[in-house]
């Protein structure tokens, strides 16, 4: 029971060394990997119902006492994250049984993929900055594999531009975690907890740098206005599996930090979060305009996914707001729609990918024909499609109301603006996805067909019932989160609450209580070096 | 000597980040390795330069002797260290492959997943 929160991250590492101990057997590497998928979710449900009936589940690796060694919390929100990973590894594992090809197999798909959860994971669970650093660069470098593994131009051309620019937020995160130690002493979350307060009085333009430094870091890897470049560019290019979980776990990973560090570290950064809260407007714009100017069924849904993480960072944004009931509301529309983007957007990407297993292809101009060739598959989009948009009953329509909901609250009427125009921009570029690859005759033209790209198959293929299973699954879970939405909501709201309640983290962790710890002196020698990186 | 260590900081930060956006990805790769370096040395001189002695515990003491040296950002620096070598070597082979796909070594040639 105590060593809960270790299974998500140990388990697939296992599974992951078993990849590799059989690396020869196609077959041993896709049973092992389904096991090790299997394990994660059933470890991240446990971790779930113990961290919401016992509140804070805390283990000290190596017993190691609090501020020394390095810890693994799981608070309500960690868990739903999680639990979150957990989910999608295994059915975007199960669609790989698939997609994935020998040759994508024989080069390590598997054990990549499992080596990326575990980074996840271990992201959502850590309790110390510094080994969060360290799980972002275990995912990050997974990922970088995963994005160049299947070759071909665009895939290094991706790889490349995504690999150079998360490599200069990982540069500023770690500079940021070094100039935090050198004001603090300590790194763990809960010690960090109250530790900037007295710094703070002393000179507010440290803590308000450090905190900016960190925001930028962490923007970059969630893909906020005007740090989201390398996301257009690469997210497109992997096979659909690759995507989904990419678009299921990455950028939230980025949002799951920033959440983190500005509820627990950063006692009052206004002026940081207002910038955060206006970026995630822009985001929510710029995004959606993007989308509305493709015409590629994956790129329309990259660019969605910039436009969606505007919504989901405006709610930490709200923790501008100095009045508890905004925060909250703020923090809970923010995990809600997270679970919300995190199953919706792997679902369309997974469409995207039986579309293009089908057809070749998913330019949609050379597709069409699909809604009276496979009215299933058009079935499943609509339902994923509507959600994406925000129309009721789906997980979209309660996940947009929530963050409406808050904005009213807090009077931001022209961050209101802008999520209801991109609402609509949203509706938009999903009927043209629909109306270009569902709803219009196939092309006939042959010309039409074979233009740019990958050029269309004449005799489209089959999809297997068992490769549409995993997609099937997701867009059912959606659409009973979006009937069923009280438990979500409700989860939501009390993980909001220990979120704006750190004293119990604190605890929970076992943190000594704090004592001044910083002498003026080192404060100001600080400072010329946080002036010098900023340059 | 802190002052020092804080402007060769700044000035590998500054070399690093110039690097990146030349139009080579060669230089791409040496601007990283720039910018890992100054982000490692801001991490090691972050608890400050003193003399202290090592931190060692002596037989039968429980705990280092008293204005010992903070032994933590050394420990953090060797795994930045590793972790930036690493995430750089991967760099210099995706970047090789790169030059291979594309047959150049500028970044304005590689438009094709570009919006």
């Amino acid at each position: 029971m105590t060593m809960l929160p270790v299974l998500p991250i140990l388990i697939p590492l296992l599974a992951a060394a078993a990849c590799l101990l059989s690396w020869r057997s196609v077959l041993w590497q896709r049973v092992a990997s389904t096991i090790g998928a299997a394990g994660l979710l059933g470890s991240a449900v446990a971790l779930l119902v113990a961290a919401d009936r016992r509140d804070i589940v805390a283990v000290q690796v190596g017993s190691w006492s609090a501020p020394f060694g390095i810890t693994l919390v799981a608070d309500r929100f960690s868990a739903v994250m999680v639990l979150l990973a957990g989910t999608m590894g295994l059915l975007v594992c199960l669609f790989s049984l698939f997609e994935a090809t020998r040759r994508d197999i024989h080069r390590g798909f598997f054990p990549l993929l499992l080596i990326l959860l575990a980074g996840v994971c271990g992201a959502f669970l850590t309790g110390d900055l510094f080994n969060l650093y360290v799980w972002f660069e275990v995912l990050l470098i997974a990922s970088f594999v995963l994005l160049g593994l299947v070759g071909g131009r665009a895939n290094i051309e991706g790889a490349v531009k995504y690999v150079a620019l998360n490599l200069v937020g990982s540069m500023l995160f770690l500079t940021a975690t070094g100039v935090m130690y050198g004001v603090t002493k300590t790194l763990n979350m809960a010690d960090l907890h109250g530790a900037l307060i007295e710094v703070q009085s002393q000179n507010p333009t440290l803590v308000l740098t450090l905190a900016a430094t960190f925001a930028v870091a962490f923007a970059l890897k969630a893909a906020l206005f005007p740090l989201f470049f390398w996301l257009p560019a690469s997210y497109h290019v992997p096979p659909a599996a690759v995507c989904a979980v990419f678009a299921a776990l990455l950028t939230k990973v980025g949002v799951y930090a920033l959440v983190r560090v500005f509820t627990l570290i950063f006692p009052d950064a206004e002026p940081v979060l207002w910038v955060i809260l206006i970026l995630a407007a822009v985001t929510m714009v710029s995004g959606v305009l993007g989308a509305v100017t493709q015409y590629e069924f994956k790129r329309i849904l990259a660019w969605h996914s910039i436009s969606q993480v505007g919504y989901i960072v405006a709610g930490v944004g709200l923790l501008a707001v100095p009045h508890p009931n905004v925060q909250a509301l703020g923090l809970a529309a923010t995990i809600v729609f997270l679970v919300h983007h995190g199953t919706i957007k792997p679902a369309l990407f997974l469409v995207a990918g039986l579309v293009k297993w089908r057809e070749g292809t998913t330019e949609l101009k050379q597709l069409g024909g699909l809604a009276s060739a496979t009215p299933w598959l058009a079935a499943l989009f609509l339902l994923a499609a509507l959600s994406l948009a925000g129309l009721p009953p789906s997980s979209g329509f309660w996940a947009k109301l929530v963050v409406l909901r808050a904005l009213v609250v807090a009077q931001e009427w022209w961050v209101l603006a802008a999520a209801l125009a991109a609402g609509l921009l949203t509706l938009m570029s999903m009927m043209k996805i629909w109306n270009e690859a569902f709803w219009k005759d196939r092309p006939t033209d042959e010309a039409a067909r074979g233009l740019e790209g990958d050029r269309a198959l004449t005799n489209p293929h089959r999809i297997p019932k068992a490769f549409a299973a995993p997609v099937v699954a997701l867009i059912v879970l959606v659409t009973a989160i979006g009937l069923w939405p009280q438990p979500l909501l409700g989860y939501a709201d009390r993980a909001a609450a220990q979120l704006l309640n750190p004293s119990a983290y604190v605890e929970a962790v076992g943190a000594p209580p704090r004592e001044s710890s910083t002498t003026p002196g080192d404060v100001s020698s600080i400072i010329l070096d946080v002036e010098e990186l900023q340059r | 000597m802190f002052l020092v260590l804080a402007i060769t900081v700044g000035v590998l930060f500054t070399c690093g980040l110039y690097l990146m956006m030349r139009r080579s990805l060669w230089k791409l790769i040496l601007g990283l390795l720039l910018l890992s370096h100054g982000a490692n040395l801001a991490v090691f001189v972050s608890s400050g330069l003193t003399r202290s002695p090592a931190p060692l515990v002596a037989v039968g003491e429980s705990a280092p002797p008293d204005g010992a040296a903070d032994p933590l950002p050394q420990a953090l620096v060797l795994t930045a260290i590793v972790i930036g070598f690493a995430v750089v070597s991967f760099t210099a082979v995706l970047v090789r492959r790169a030059t291979h796909a594309v047959a150049s070594d500028d970044p304005d040639r590689m438009r094709s997943t570009d919006t």
